[in-house]
């Protein structure tokens, strides 16, 4: 065990110190996140009754947006020089690999989303932020950075990457950006919905669950050569 | 073969627009459009079918690594993405003079469309990779997770339907009510279409495989 969680830890913490050196991810990710709200701001014509009702949608989207854009630099920097090669040869496990690509993934995107939050409240004077709300948001996030890492894996080595990481990522999220839309609104705006809240969370940590399974397998054959 | 079951494809098609178009009887409360719903539940049959039949491609190609499960696969992801084209494209010409709307955000609308979404990308993953063997792995692994996401996808919207109170419509009658005229053309719609998917089936693999053996032919001048 101590084998397997080690090689994850000292990936992780090899992107967190490039991430610390360069800023490259969590900067612009941020700022495009904010970019988002701002528009949103203008598009809907927010208003502070409308804000609770809506502020689900909005922040989702701004981290799903945000997270896109981060996931799209996680194998970028491996490029470079075939470091990612020097990383395959590593004599440790693919699921290593994909699970301390993945953590960092994570941390960057709550990084981000804990910037983005307050950011939000202040703007928006949207006063309904919880506990409940926050761990939403952890859950929900890390369905984000498992699918997002394996995505941005394949995408790194297909043409036009850019615009086939979102493409590939969308879709098959789309169920987890509904779980957690809803059961934001349902946390934010506290009211008895008919499917409950807590049904789901169920589903974010189901979805959760299988891809957490899923990708580190599906990540093998993708770095397969 | 390949002939022979060309002509059994043409002549079931032949008499299934027949009995679509002459035979079948009218329905009362929507007329002559209901008719489509002979092509437009096919289709949508046929294409969970084509996914079906990647999904199980896409396991049998990553176990054995043979050319052909890929071939079989990819054959199949792009009529799938064609018959749910079709499925998406005589929905709404149905829906607007039934329920007066093109489009509603139903379970099975949404369903479909993110499943076609999710295939599209599969193609387009295809496409975009630099070579054959890349381009084998990545889309086996996108019709699998396509096919484990899909329960999810259904459950999501479905509850969020619910929560929304969306309008609730059906097609009115479930098959119980469907007269027995109708039945025997729904039926034998989908004999044909199914005939049409295994006769285009086998010659997209036949044609993939002789554009395997072109490739092997020519690999030695360029990569492409």
């Amino acid at each position: 065990m101590r084998d397997f969680i080690r090689p994850v830890f000292v990936i992780a913490w090899k992107d967190i110190m490039l991430e610390l050196r360069t800023k490259d991810i969590v900067v612009s990710a941020l700022v495009f996140a904010l970019m988002v709200i701002v528009i949103f701001n203008f598009a809907l014509n927010i208003t502070p009754p409308m804000v609770d009702s809506l502020a689900p949608g909005i922040l989702w989207l701004a981290f799903a947006f945000a997270g896109v854009l981060a996931m799209g630099r996680a194998f970028i920097t491996e490029g470079d020089q075939g470091s990612l090669d020097g990383l395959l040869l590593c004599p440790v496990s693919r699921d290593a690999i994909f699970l301390g690509k993945m953590s960092s993934m994570f941390l960057f995107m709550v990084l981000i989303e804990s910037l983005v939050l307050p950011i939000f409240v202040v703007l928006f004077n949207f006063d309904s932020i919880s506990f409940k709300l926050i761990a939403i948001v952890l859950l929900g996030t890390l369905g984000f950075a498992t699918c997002g890492t394996l995505f941005s894996s394949i995408a790194f080595n297909l043409r036009s990457r850019e615009i086939m990481l979102p493409l590939l990522f969308f879709p098959v999220v789309t169920p987890i950006i509904i779980a957690c839309v809803e059961a934001s609104l349902g946390v934010i705006t506290d009211t008895v919905n008919i499917i409950g809240t807590g049904r789901w969370i169920g589903l974010i940590s189901v979805f959760d669950a299988i891809f957490l399974v899923l990708c580190p397998w599906a990540f093998g054959i993708v770095m397969e050569e | 073969m390949r002939i022979l079951l060309l002509f059994v494809v043409a002549i079931l098609l032949s008499i299934d627009m027949f009995l679509i178009f002459m035979w079948a009887p009218t329905e009362v409360h929507m007329g002559h459009v209901q008719r489509i719903f002979y092509i437009h539940v096919p289709s949508a049959w046929i294409a969970f079918l084509a996914f079906g039949l990647v999904f199980l491609g896409s396991i049998q190609y990553l176990r054995t690594r043979e050319q052909k499960w890929d071939n079989f696969a990819s054959a199949s992801a792009e009529l799938g993405v064609i018959f749910t084209t079709l499925v998406l494209v005589t929905g709404p010409i149905w829906a607007k003079p039934v329920w007066g709307i093109w489009w509603t955000w139903d379970v099975r609308l949404t369903t479909t469309l993110v499943l076609w979404l999710i295939y599209v990308s599969y193609l387009m993953v295809r496409s975009y990779s630099d070579n054959h063997y890349q381009a084998s792995r990545y889309s086996a692994v996108l019709g699998i997770i396509g096919v484990i996401n899909l329960p999810l996808v259904y459950f999501a919207v479905n509850w969020w339907n619910t929560q929304h109170q969306r309008l609730v419509l059906g097609i009115g009658s479930t098959e119980a009510g469907l007269d027995p005229d109708m039945r025997t053309t729904l039926y034998f719609s989908l004999l044909a279409f199914s005939s049409l998917f295994v006769w285009l089936l086998w010659f997209r693999v036949f044609l993939k495989k002789t554009e395997d053996m072109v490739r092997e032919n020519t690999r030695l001048g360029t990569d492409q």
